[in-house]
């Protein structure tokens, strides 16, 4: 009972077509989760189910159970109530998941004002302003008097995805999902971004649930991972073992393939 | 790492076609105004020959009774301006409101309304403002505004459910609610603003065809009753004279064509200057 994250026998399904099968895993309080798989293997699908947010056409069945609560077949004011305090997400294309009309200082004050509210704290403007502040420090933004000021257009997509971190981090949430969180990078952003959300999951104690396909990124980030095909998991284990020594014959190839990518890459140079 | 961040929005010279809207409007709206505090002559004073043209006491003329035409404009440019706002407020108020319901509403209350908004708009606006005359069992002022608001909504409440639903689907909506956002707030934070700028395009245009079919309504009668002067009275009692006469019907004509266009083209400004997305990045 002292998982944060329970997920038990989770299926997801549309009207004709299975999506997710069977799939269980759990994420204690603190810890770093990584989920791997190719595009289609139903990661996305498994974090949206999480915060309940599945479009109607995809039914899921099996349990859920993030900080005590069961989520499958929640009313939404008691996953509103989740969201927020238990769990917030980090997108993998920052432009479309911030408002392209409202000044960034807005859209991360919007989640710090509902968290103040909730703890029965001070939700003046300057409380709020010194939040905001506070978390455009932790996620190493520049110049935030400007940046406050700016509309997302106006930055550029490392400072993007770095304003999304600070408004899911706005909500302390006890688990943070990272969907995919640099896919949609260039490389040299990337590498900060992933050092920032492991870095600041860390120092607030947050359990993570970094979504991907790069299996190098999981590995520098995820303590724990699982590995997902078909809408099935594959293989869960300790990052280290699962990534150096796989069981499963799809793991394998996955390793083997990216270290000789890698190899490759080492002998042009 | 230190990507400039310009957030002054870069000064576009602005479309000089832009500023004929500004300035048309301006006119009218000034007209309106100034109709409040000062007239020529009053409305219903005969003072001068019947179907004078335009001269140095009459600037646009007289009509068959002698009063002065340009009394009549600037009264009427008031009238029209109240009809057009009034009639956009009432519109917008339900079409915004029905359009956002349907855009969250279930797929069968969703359906039903869209349903809903396509057959009154295959109804005639004029037609619809004629029968809530004809409820109304009078023709005033008030009830030309409420009957051409109520023909103006579900044109408003399609265009909204739609700019609504392409919203609902972006990945800062599904952000909004992950956070837990409630919908009430998403609706006030993210939707609204988001599709001002497009509705606010749609609401201008809604403004000239309000204020053209006002100009009908009184032009059959069913509009603001006669003390009031409106362009589509002035344009009905000139008809009659229309060839000995003929400013009588061109300058309420022309009021209405400078009103309609000039709304229009600063519409068009409007969007540009303060659609954010379209600023310099």
């Amino acid at each position: 009972m002292s998982d944060l994250l329970r997920v038990d026998g989770l299926c997801l399904a549309t009207a004709d077509k299975s999506l997710v099968e069977d799939l269980s895993f759990t994420i204690a309080p603190g810890e770093r989760f990584g989920v791997i798989g190719e595009s289609g293997s139903g990661k996305s699908l498994t974090a949206l189910a999480i915060t309940g947010l599945l479009p109607r056409a995809i039914r899921p069945s099996g349990q859920i159970s993030l900080a005590g609560q069961q989520v499958v077949g929640a009313s939404e004011r008691q996953l509103a109530a989740l969201r927020g305090p238990a769990v917030a997400t980090v997108f993998q294309e920052p432009l479309t998941a911030l408002d392209p009309l409202m000044p960034l200082g807005r859209q991360i004050a919007l989640p710090v004002q509902r968290r103040l509210k909730r703890e029965g704290a001070d939700t003046s403007r300057t409380a709020v302003a010194r939040d905001v502040r506070l978390l455009l420090d932790q996620v190493r933004l520049p110049d935030p008097d400007r940046l406050i000021h700016a509309f997302p257009h106006q930055v550029s997509g490392g400072q993007r995805q770095r304003v999304a971190i600070a408004m899911a981090l706005a909500c302390r949430p006890q688990l943070l999902i990272a969907d995919e969180p640099t896919t949609a990078l260039d490389v040299t952003t990337q590498a900060e971004i992933v050092k920032l959300i492991t870095a600041l999951v860390d120092e607030l104690g947050i359990a993570l649930l970094f979504i991907s396909h790069d299996l190098a990124v999981v590995g520098q980030v995820a303590e724990r991972v699982m590995v997902m095909r078909h809408g099935r998991a594959v293989e869960t284990g300790p990052a280290a073992k699962v990534l150096t020594a796989p069981d499963d014959a799809y793991t394998r190839k996955l390793v083997d393939a990216a270290r000789r990518f890698d190899t490759a890459l080492e002998g042009r140079a | 790492m230190s990507t400039p961040v310009t957030t002054a929005p870069r000064r576009r010279r602005t479309n000089p076609i832009h500023w004929l809207g500004f300035v048309l409007v301006g006119v009218i709206v000034l007209a309106g105004l100034v109709s409040f505090v000062w007239t020529p002559y009053a409305l219903s004073d005969m003072a001068g020959g019947r179907l004078e043209a335009p001269n140095w006491q009459h600037w646009a003329g007289t009509d068959r009774l002698g009063r002065d035409l340009f009394t009549q404009l600037m009264i009427g440019a008031r009238i029209a301006l109240v009809v057009g706002s009034g009639a956009v407020a009432i519109g917008a108020a339900i079409g915004i409101t029905t359009g956002v319901l349907a855009a969250f509403a279930t797929r069968f209350f969703d359906d039903a309304l869209a349903a809903l908004f396509d057959i009154l708009i295959a109804f005639p606006t004029l037609l619809i403002a004629m029968l809530v005359v004809a409820a109304r069992e009078e023709a005033s002022l008030g009830t030309a505004i409420l009957a051409l608001g109520i023909g103006l909504s579900p044109v408003v409440g399609r265009v909204t459910r739609i700019l609504t639903k392409r919203i609902l689907s972006q990945d800062y909506i599904t952000a909004a609610r992950v956070s837990g956002t409630s919908w009430p707030a998403i609706v006030f934070w993210h939707i609204l603003p988001n599709i001002a700028p497009f509705l606010g395009v749609n609401l201008a245009l809604q403004f000239g065809l309000a204020v053209m079919a006002e100009a009908s309504l009184s032009y059959l009668g069913l509009g603001a009753p006669p003390p009031n002067a409106s362009w589509g009275r002035m344009l009905q009692e000139a008809q009659s004279t229309v060839y000995t006469a003929p400013w009588g019907a061109v300058l309420p004509g022309l009021a209405l064509f400078t009103l309609v266009i000039g709304v229009n083209l600063l519409a068009d400004g409007l969007r540009d200057r303060f659609d954010p997305t379209q600023r310099g990045a």
